[in-house]
């Protein structure tokens, strides 16, 4: 009879070998898409379970979790409106967003990076700490385009264009993150639920994603650098200029903003159609450019990619497949292009910075609980879309736009700013969207800023982008300057 | 003969035997273990350490280290290692039943589990320490054979009798007398498994016997069906009355490893798997409650099983449980197993894999595997036929009902309503494992013929 069992015994090895490897797939194989499931209440009890680390600001805590004594161990708290967009919100029930997700890991002390520390939890038994995020915002800065904004709907971008390193961002209007983060179910649900109604969407970060804009005139500093840097044209070279043009194959007619003729002369340099913000000249080099020359550039400078800062951005559109009259449009930020303003500020940093566009970047550096530090990016390249040469022609007109030029409201006293009004056209009857993006000082930049504003500012299609957004993006580079 | 005079000498020289002393020590580290484990829940649950630890620690302890001293002096060779394995799970066990218990106190509820599982587990080494002190050789429960045969058919079709039959969460595996609810089927699977070794001994000549030839294959002759034919109706009829895939497939599948090794005709198996396999196909076309089961156990995650009552919502909510306890576990106390329903018996599993990790399961595995080799080493190391078979088919059945469990718990097998041996909470279940450890160390101690001619071995 031995050698029958033998053979059983083969049979209850090979039971327990497939337990052990059915245990394994669960266990191993399968556990992070078990982990995932929505109808997996564990991850989510998990992260109430450690203190979650906290967002910093130049050493001061945004958002911070407080001891709370009900099932859930920890609360977590929000400091102020103004971060909201960078933060995003942490919920029991509504889940994470902004930093809260992008930075999860870290803050709930799960990253790969904080290994010693787990295994160290594991044999003490006391919970791993979140690790904090500190911030490269600067406090007074975000706190002036806060303000500089005012009730307007809208958004900031500020950065270092040498590093990359984002000194504000700022939409608006924000909203109160404790709503959500409440420990009360029916609560949390019904704030999240009028937030989610709220037609001047609070919940959604303007400043990097969202429905996307129209760039209108601020997108002409990208086809005249696409100009340039195709070697056919120079800042002076000249291009026809109609008080009226109308669009090829089509019975429409175009016209320069105020109606007016641009110079009043036959022609215009590409540096005074910068300067003048004239559509028809734009119109005109649009198509003689082509849109295949446009798009390629347009691309360098990050359209068509999203950028994790780490916040995820929306990446920005250049259509394609147009007739002429539609790349005519879009010469001057019209016709589908659809913008970020991170993206704008990304483009005039490439300007500011000799044509090399650093990676835009929130982080300054994560510190564990035992205060060591986890993770602190170096300025990065993102890329490189345009020469030195064209960057400092570009550099020239924006200056002039704004010293001499339409786009005055940025002139600061004894600085020189370059820089780029915009006011994009939407529907019929719509209100318009109004842009300001520029650095300073112009030959040393340190701080490239993108300012949009939704709506006219309430001014229907009387705004403008000089008078309303180069106001605020003044008062953000005065005070980076001021530092 | 001389082998006997050995051990007699060594007894009457009052010689300490090597086996027992192997056997202490490892039962003061399974003590010892299972004292850690509890302190760590205690540590981790309600932050500070509790007398309570004794109530759930020392019972334990104590009968098992009873259960030792009547081994020296009743069974000094009896096999070494099964003892302290055992205590280790039963101890693991109460341990996690105590730890489900006090998340069932923090949530404001009344029904515990870990203190009925304590008396229980004493009852159950008390009922061990029975079998050894009076089953006095291992050819004594030969004599009942047909007996056991009568008791264990009884036991098994108990449940689907009227009045005292009982069902819960949908299979009828229970008798309810006088408020006290028990699970028969786990005590009949010990009297059939010697019903089985009796019957086996004395007719494997004749089933072995050499039928027609067909395609090449040595058939049994039509005659020498008759047995598997009956098992398997018995096991369709328990299928059928108590809707239990689990227990029908534990009988059947212990039926035919036995009468496998009783006759080495593999032919048996073949017909008998099919047999099975084909009537559990039937049966999950024609039993709303045995196809819900395939049902869940193929698809968990989609919606219409998940949120159907009694469908997969609990075998999907272990595999979260397990998912979440990774490699390394959360730690005893760490995990939120009270989650998964029925977390401290059917799926104790599940809520020790969540708080011990894959690590934790692979050492439950490995004991459960320890268990069954020591028993299925007395089968082979055993001079006679019918302790070779009785052994077998008792190691056996405690493989196959671990592996049909936690089959089930991590979808190998569609799930069913048995127990995990020793770690689940449930009196029937520990009563019935703790009688076949009984058996097979009252058998060991006769068994190592090969050990007494100088072969080593603990």
């Amino acid at each position: 009879m031995n050698r029958e069992l033998k053979r059983v015994v083969f049979v209850i090895m090979a039971m327990f070998v497939s337990l052990m490897i059915s245990t394994s797939t669960i266990q191993v194989l399968a556990a992070d898409d078990l982990g995932r499931d929505p109808r997996n209440v564990r991850s989510v009890y998990d992260s109430y379970k450690t203190q979650r680390g906290s967002i910093l600001v130049d050493g001061t805590p945004i958002a911070f979790s407080e001891a709370s004594d009900n099932n859930f161990r920890f609360l977590r708290v929000y400091e102020s409106q103004m971060y909201s967009a960078i933060t995003g919100f942490f919920s029991f029930y509504q889940g994470a967003t902004g930093l809260e997700s992008a930075m999860n890991s870290f803050l709930t002390g799960k990253n790969s990076s904080q290994f010693f520390e787990q295994v160290n939890a594991l044999l003490s038994g006391n919970p791993v700490t979140g690790a904090s995020v500190e911030l490269t915002i600067d406090p007074e800065v975000q706190k002036v385009a806060w303000d500089a904004l005012g009730k307007l709907k809208g958004a900031v971008v500020a950065l270092d264009p040498t590093t990359g390193n984002i000194i504000a961002m700022v939409s608006k209007p924000g909203f109160d993150a404790n709503k959500l983060a409440v420990h009360d179910g029916i609560t949390s649900g019904n704030n999240y639920a009028e937030l989610l109604a709220d037609a001047n969407s609070p919940l959604v970060n303007k400043a990097i994603s969202g429905s996307l804009y129209a760039p209108g005139s601020v997108f002409k500093v990208l086809v005249a650098a696409a100009a340039i840097e195709s070697g056919k044209y120079t800042a002076d070279s000249m291009l026809p200029n109609p008080a009226k043009f109308k669009l090829p194959g089509t019975n429409t007619f175009i016209q320069n903003s105020g109606e007016g003729k641009c110079g009043g002369r036959a022609t215009v340099s590409i540096a005074d159609a910068l300067k003048l913000s004239c559509n028809i000249p734009f119109a005109q080099l649009g198509i003689e450019l082509g849109q295949n020359a446009i798009r390629e550039q347009a691309e360098k400078f990050g359209f068509g990619k999203t950028v994790d800062i780490p916040l995820r951005s929306t990446a920005s559109v250049y259509p394609k497949n147009m007739d002429d009259a539609q790349t005519a449009m879009s010469a001057f930020g019209q016709f589908d292009v659809r913008v970020t303003p991170l993206q704008i500020a990304m483009m005039s940093a490439a300007i500011a910075n000799n044509g090399k566009i650093m990676k835009p970047n929130l982080i300054e550096n994560v510190v564990s609980a035992n205060l060591s530090s986890l993770f602190a990016p170096s300025p990065q390249e993102f890329a490189s879309p345009i020469s030195q040469s064209t960057a400092d022609a570009v550099r020239k007109m924006m200056i002039e736009a704004v010293e001499r030029g339409v786009s005055s409201n940025a002139r600061i006293d004894g600085i020189t700013v370059a820089g780029k009004t915009g006011t994009a056209q939407n529907g019929e009857d719509d209100p318009y969207t109004l842009w300001f993006t520029g650095f300073a000082p112009a030959d040393n930049p340190r701080v490239v800023v993108a300012v949009v504003i939704e709506d006219g500012g309430g001014r229907g299609q009387a705004g403008r982008g000089n008078t309303l957004a180069a106001p605020v993006a003044k008062k953000v580079m005065q005070a980076v300057l001021r530092k | 003969m001389t082998s006997t005079v050995a051990i007699d000498i060594q007894k009457i020289a009052g010689v300490v035997p090597r086996k027992r002393n192997i056997e202490i020590w490892l039962l003061f580290f399974a003590f010892g273990i299972n004292a850690f484990e509890l302190a760590q829940i205690q540590l981790s649950t309600i932050e500070i350490l509790t007398f309570d630890i004794l109530t759930y620690w020392a019972p334990l302890a104590v009968a098992a280290t009873v259960l030792h001293f009547i081994l020296r002096k009743k069974a000094s060779e009896a096999d070494a290692l099964i003892l302290p394995a055992v205590v280790l799970l039963n101890g693991l066990g109460i341990a996690q039943i105590y730890r489900l218990d006090l998340a069932t106190i923090a949530a404001g509820g009344t029904e515990l589990f870990a203190f009925r599982q304590v008396i229980w587990t004493v009852v159950a080494i008390a009922a061990a320490s029975a079998v050894v002190l009076f089953v006095r050789s291992h050819l004594f429960l030969r004599r009942y054979v047909y007996i056991s045969m009568v008791v264990g058919l009884v036991l098994l079709i108990s449940p689907a009798l009227p009045f005292i039959g009982t069902s819960i969460n949908g299979a009828q595996l229970w008798i309810s007398i006088a408020g006290l609810t028990f699970q028969p089927g786990e005590l009949a699977k010990i009297a059939l498994t010697i019903f089985f070794a009796g019957y086996l001994v004395t007719r494997r000549d004749s089933l072995a016997a050499v039928g027609p030839k067909f395609v090449g294959i040595q058939l049994p002759r039509a005659r020498d069906l008759g047995p598997i034919l009956a098992i398997w109706a018995v096991s369709l009829l328990v299928l059928i009355s108590q809707r239990d895939l689990g227990t029908s497939l534990l009988y059947f599948g212990l039926f035919l490893v036995m009468i496998y090794v009783a006759t080495g005709r593999a032919i048996y198996v073949v017909v008998g798997l099919g047999m099975f396999v084909t009537s559990a196909l039937i049966a999950s076309r024609v039993l709303d409650y045995v196809g819900g089961r395939f049902a869940s156990w193929l698809n968990p995650f989609d919606p219409t099983h998940y949120d159907a009552i009694g469908g997969s919502y609990q075998l999907v909510q272990g595999l979260f449980g397990l998912a979440h306890g990774s490699v390394l576990g959360t730690g005893l106390g760490g995990g939120v197993p009270q989650l998964v329903p029925l977390a401290e018996s059917d799926f104790i599993i599940a809520s020790l894999g969540e708080e011990l990790g894959l690590a934790g399961m692979f050492a439950i595995l490995a004991l459960y595997l320890l268990i069954v080799s020591r028993g299925l080493r007395v089968a082979f190391n055993h001079s006679d036929d019918f302790s070779k078979l009785l052994t077998l088919g008792l190691s056996f059945v405690v493989a196959l009902q671990t592996f049909i469990v936690i089959g089930g718990v991590t979808r190998v097998l569609p799930l069913t309503g048995l127990t995990t041996p020793f770690l689940a909470a449930g009196g029937s279940s520990l009563l019935a494992n703790w009688i076949i450890i009984g058996l097979l160390l009252r058998i060991s101690d006769t068994a190592d013929s090969r050990e007494r001619n100088g072969v080593s071995g603990f």
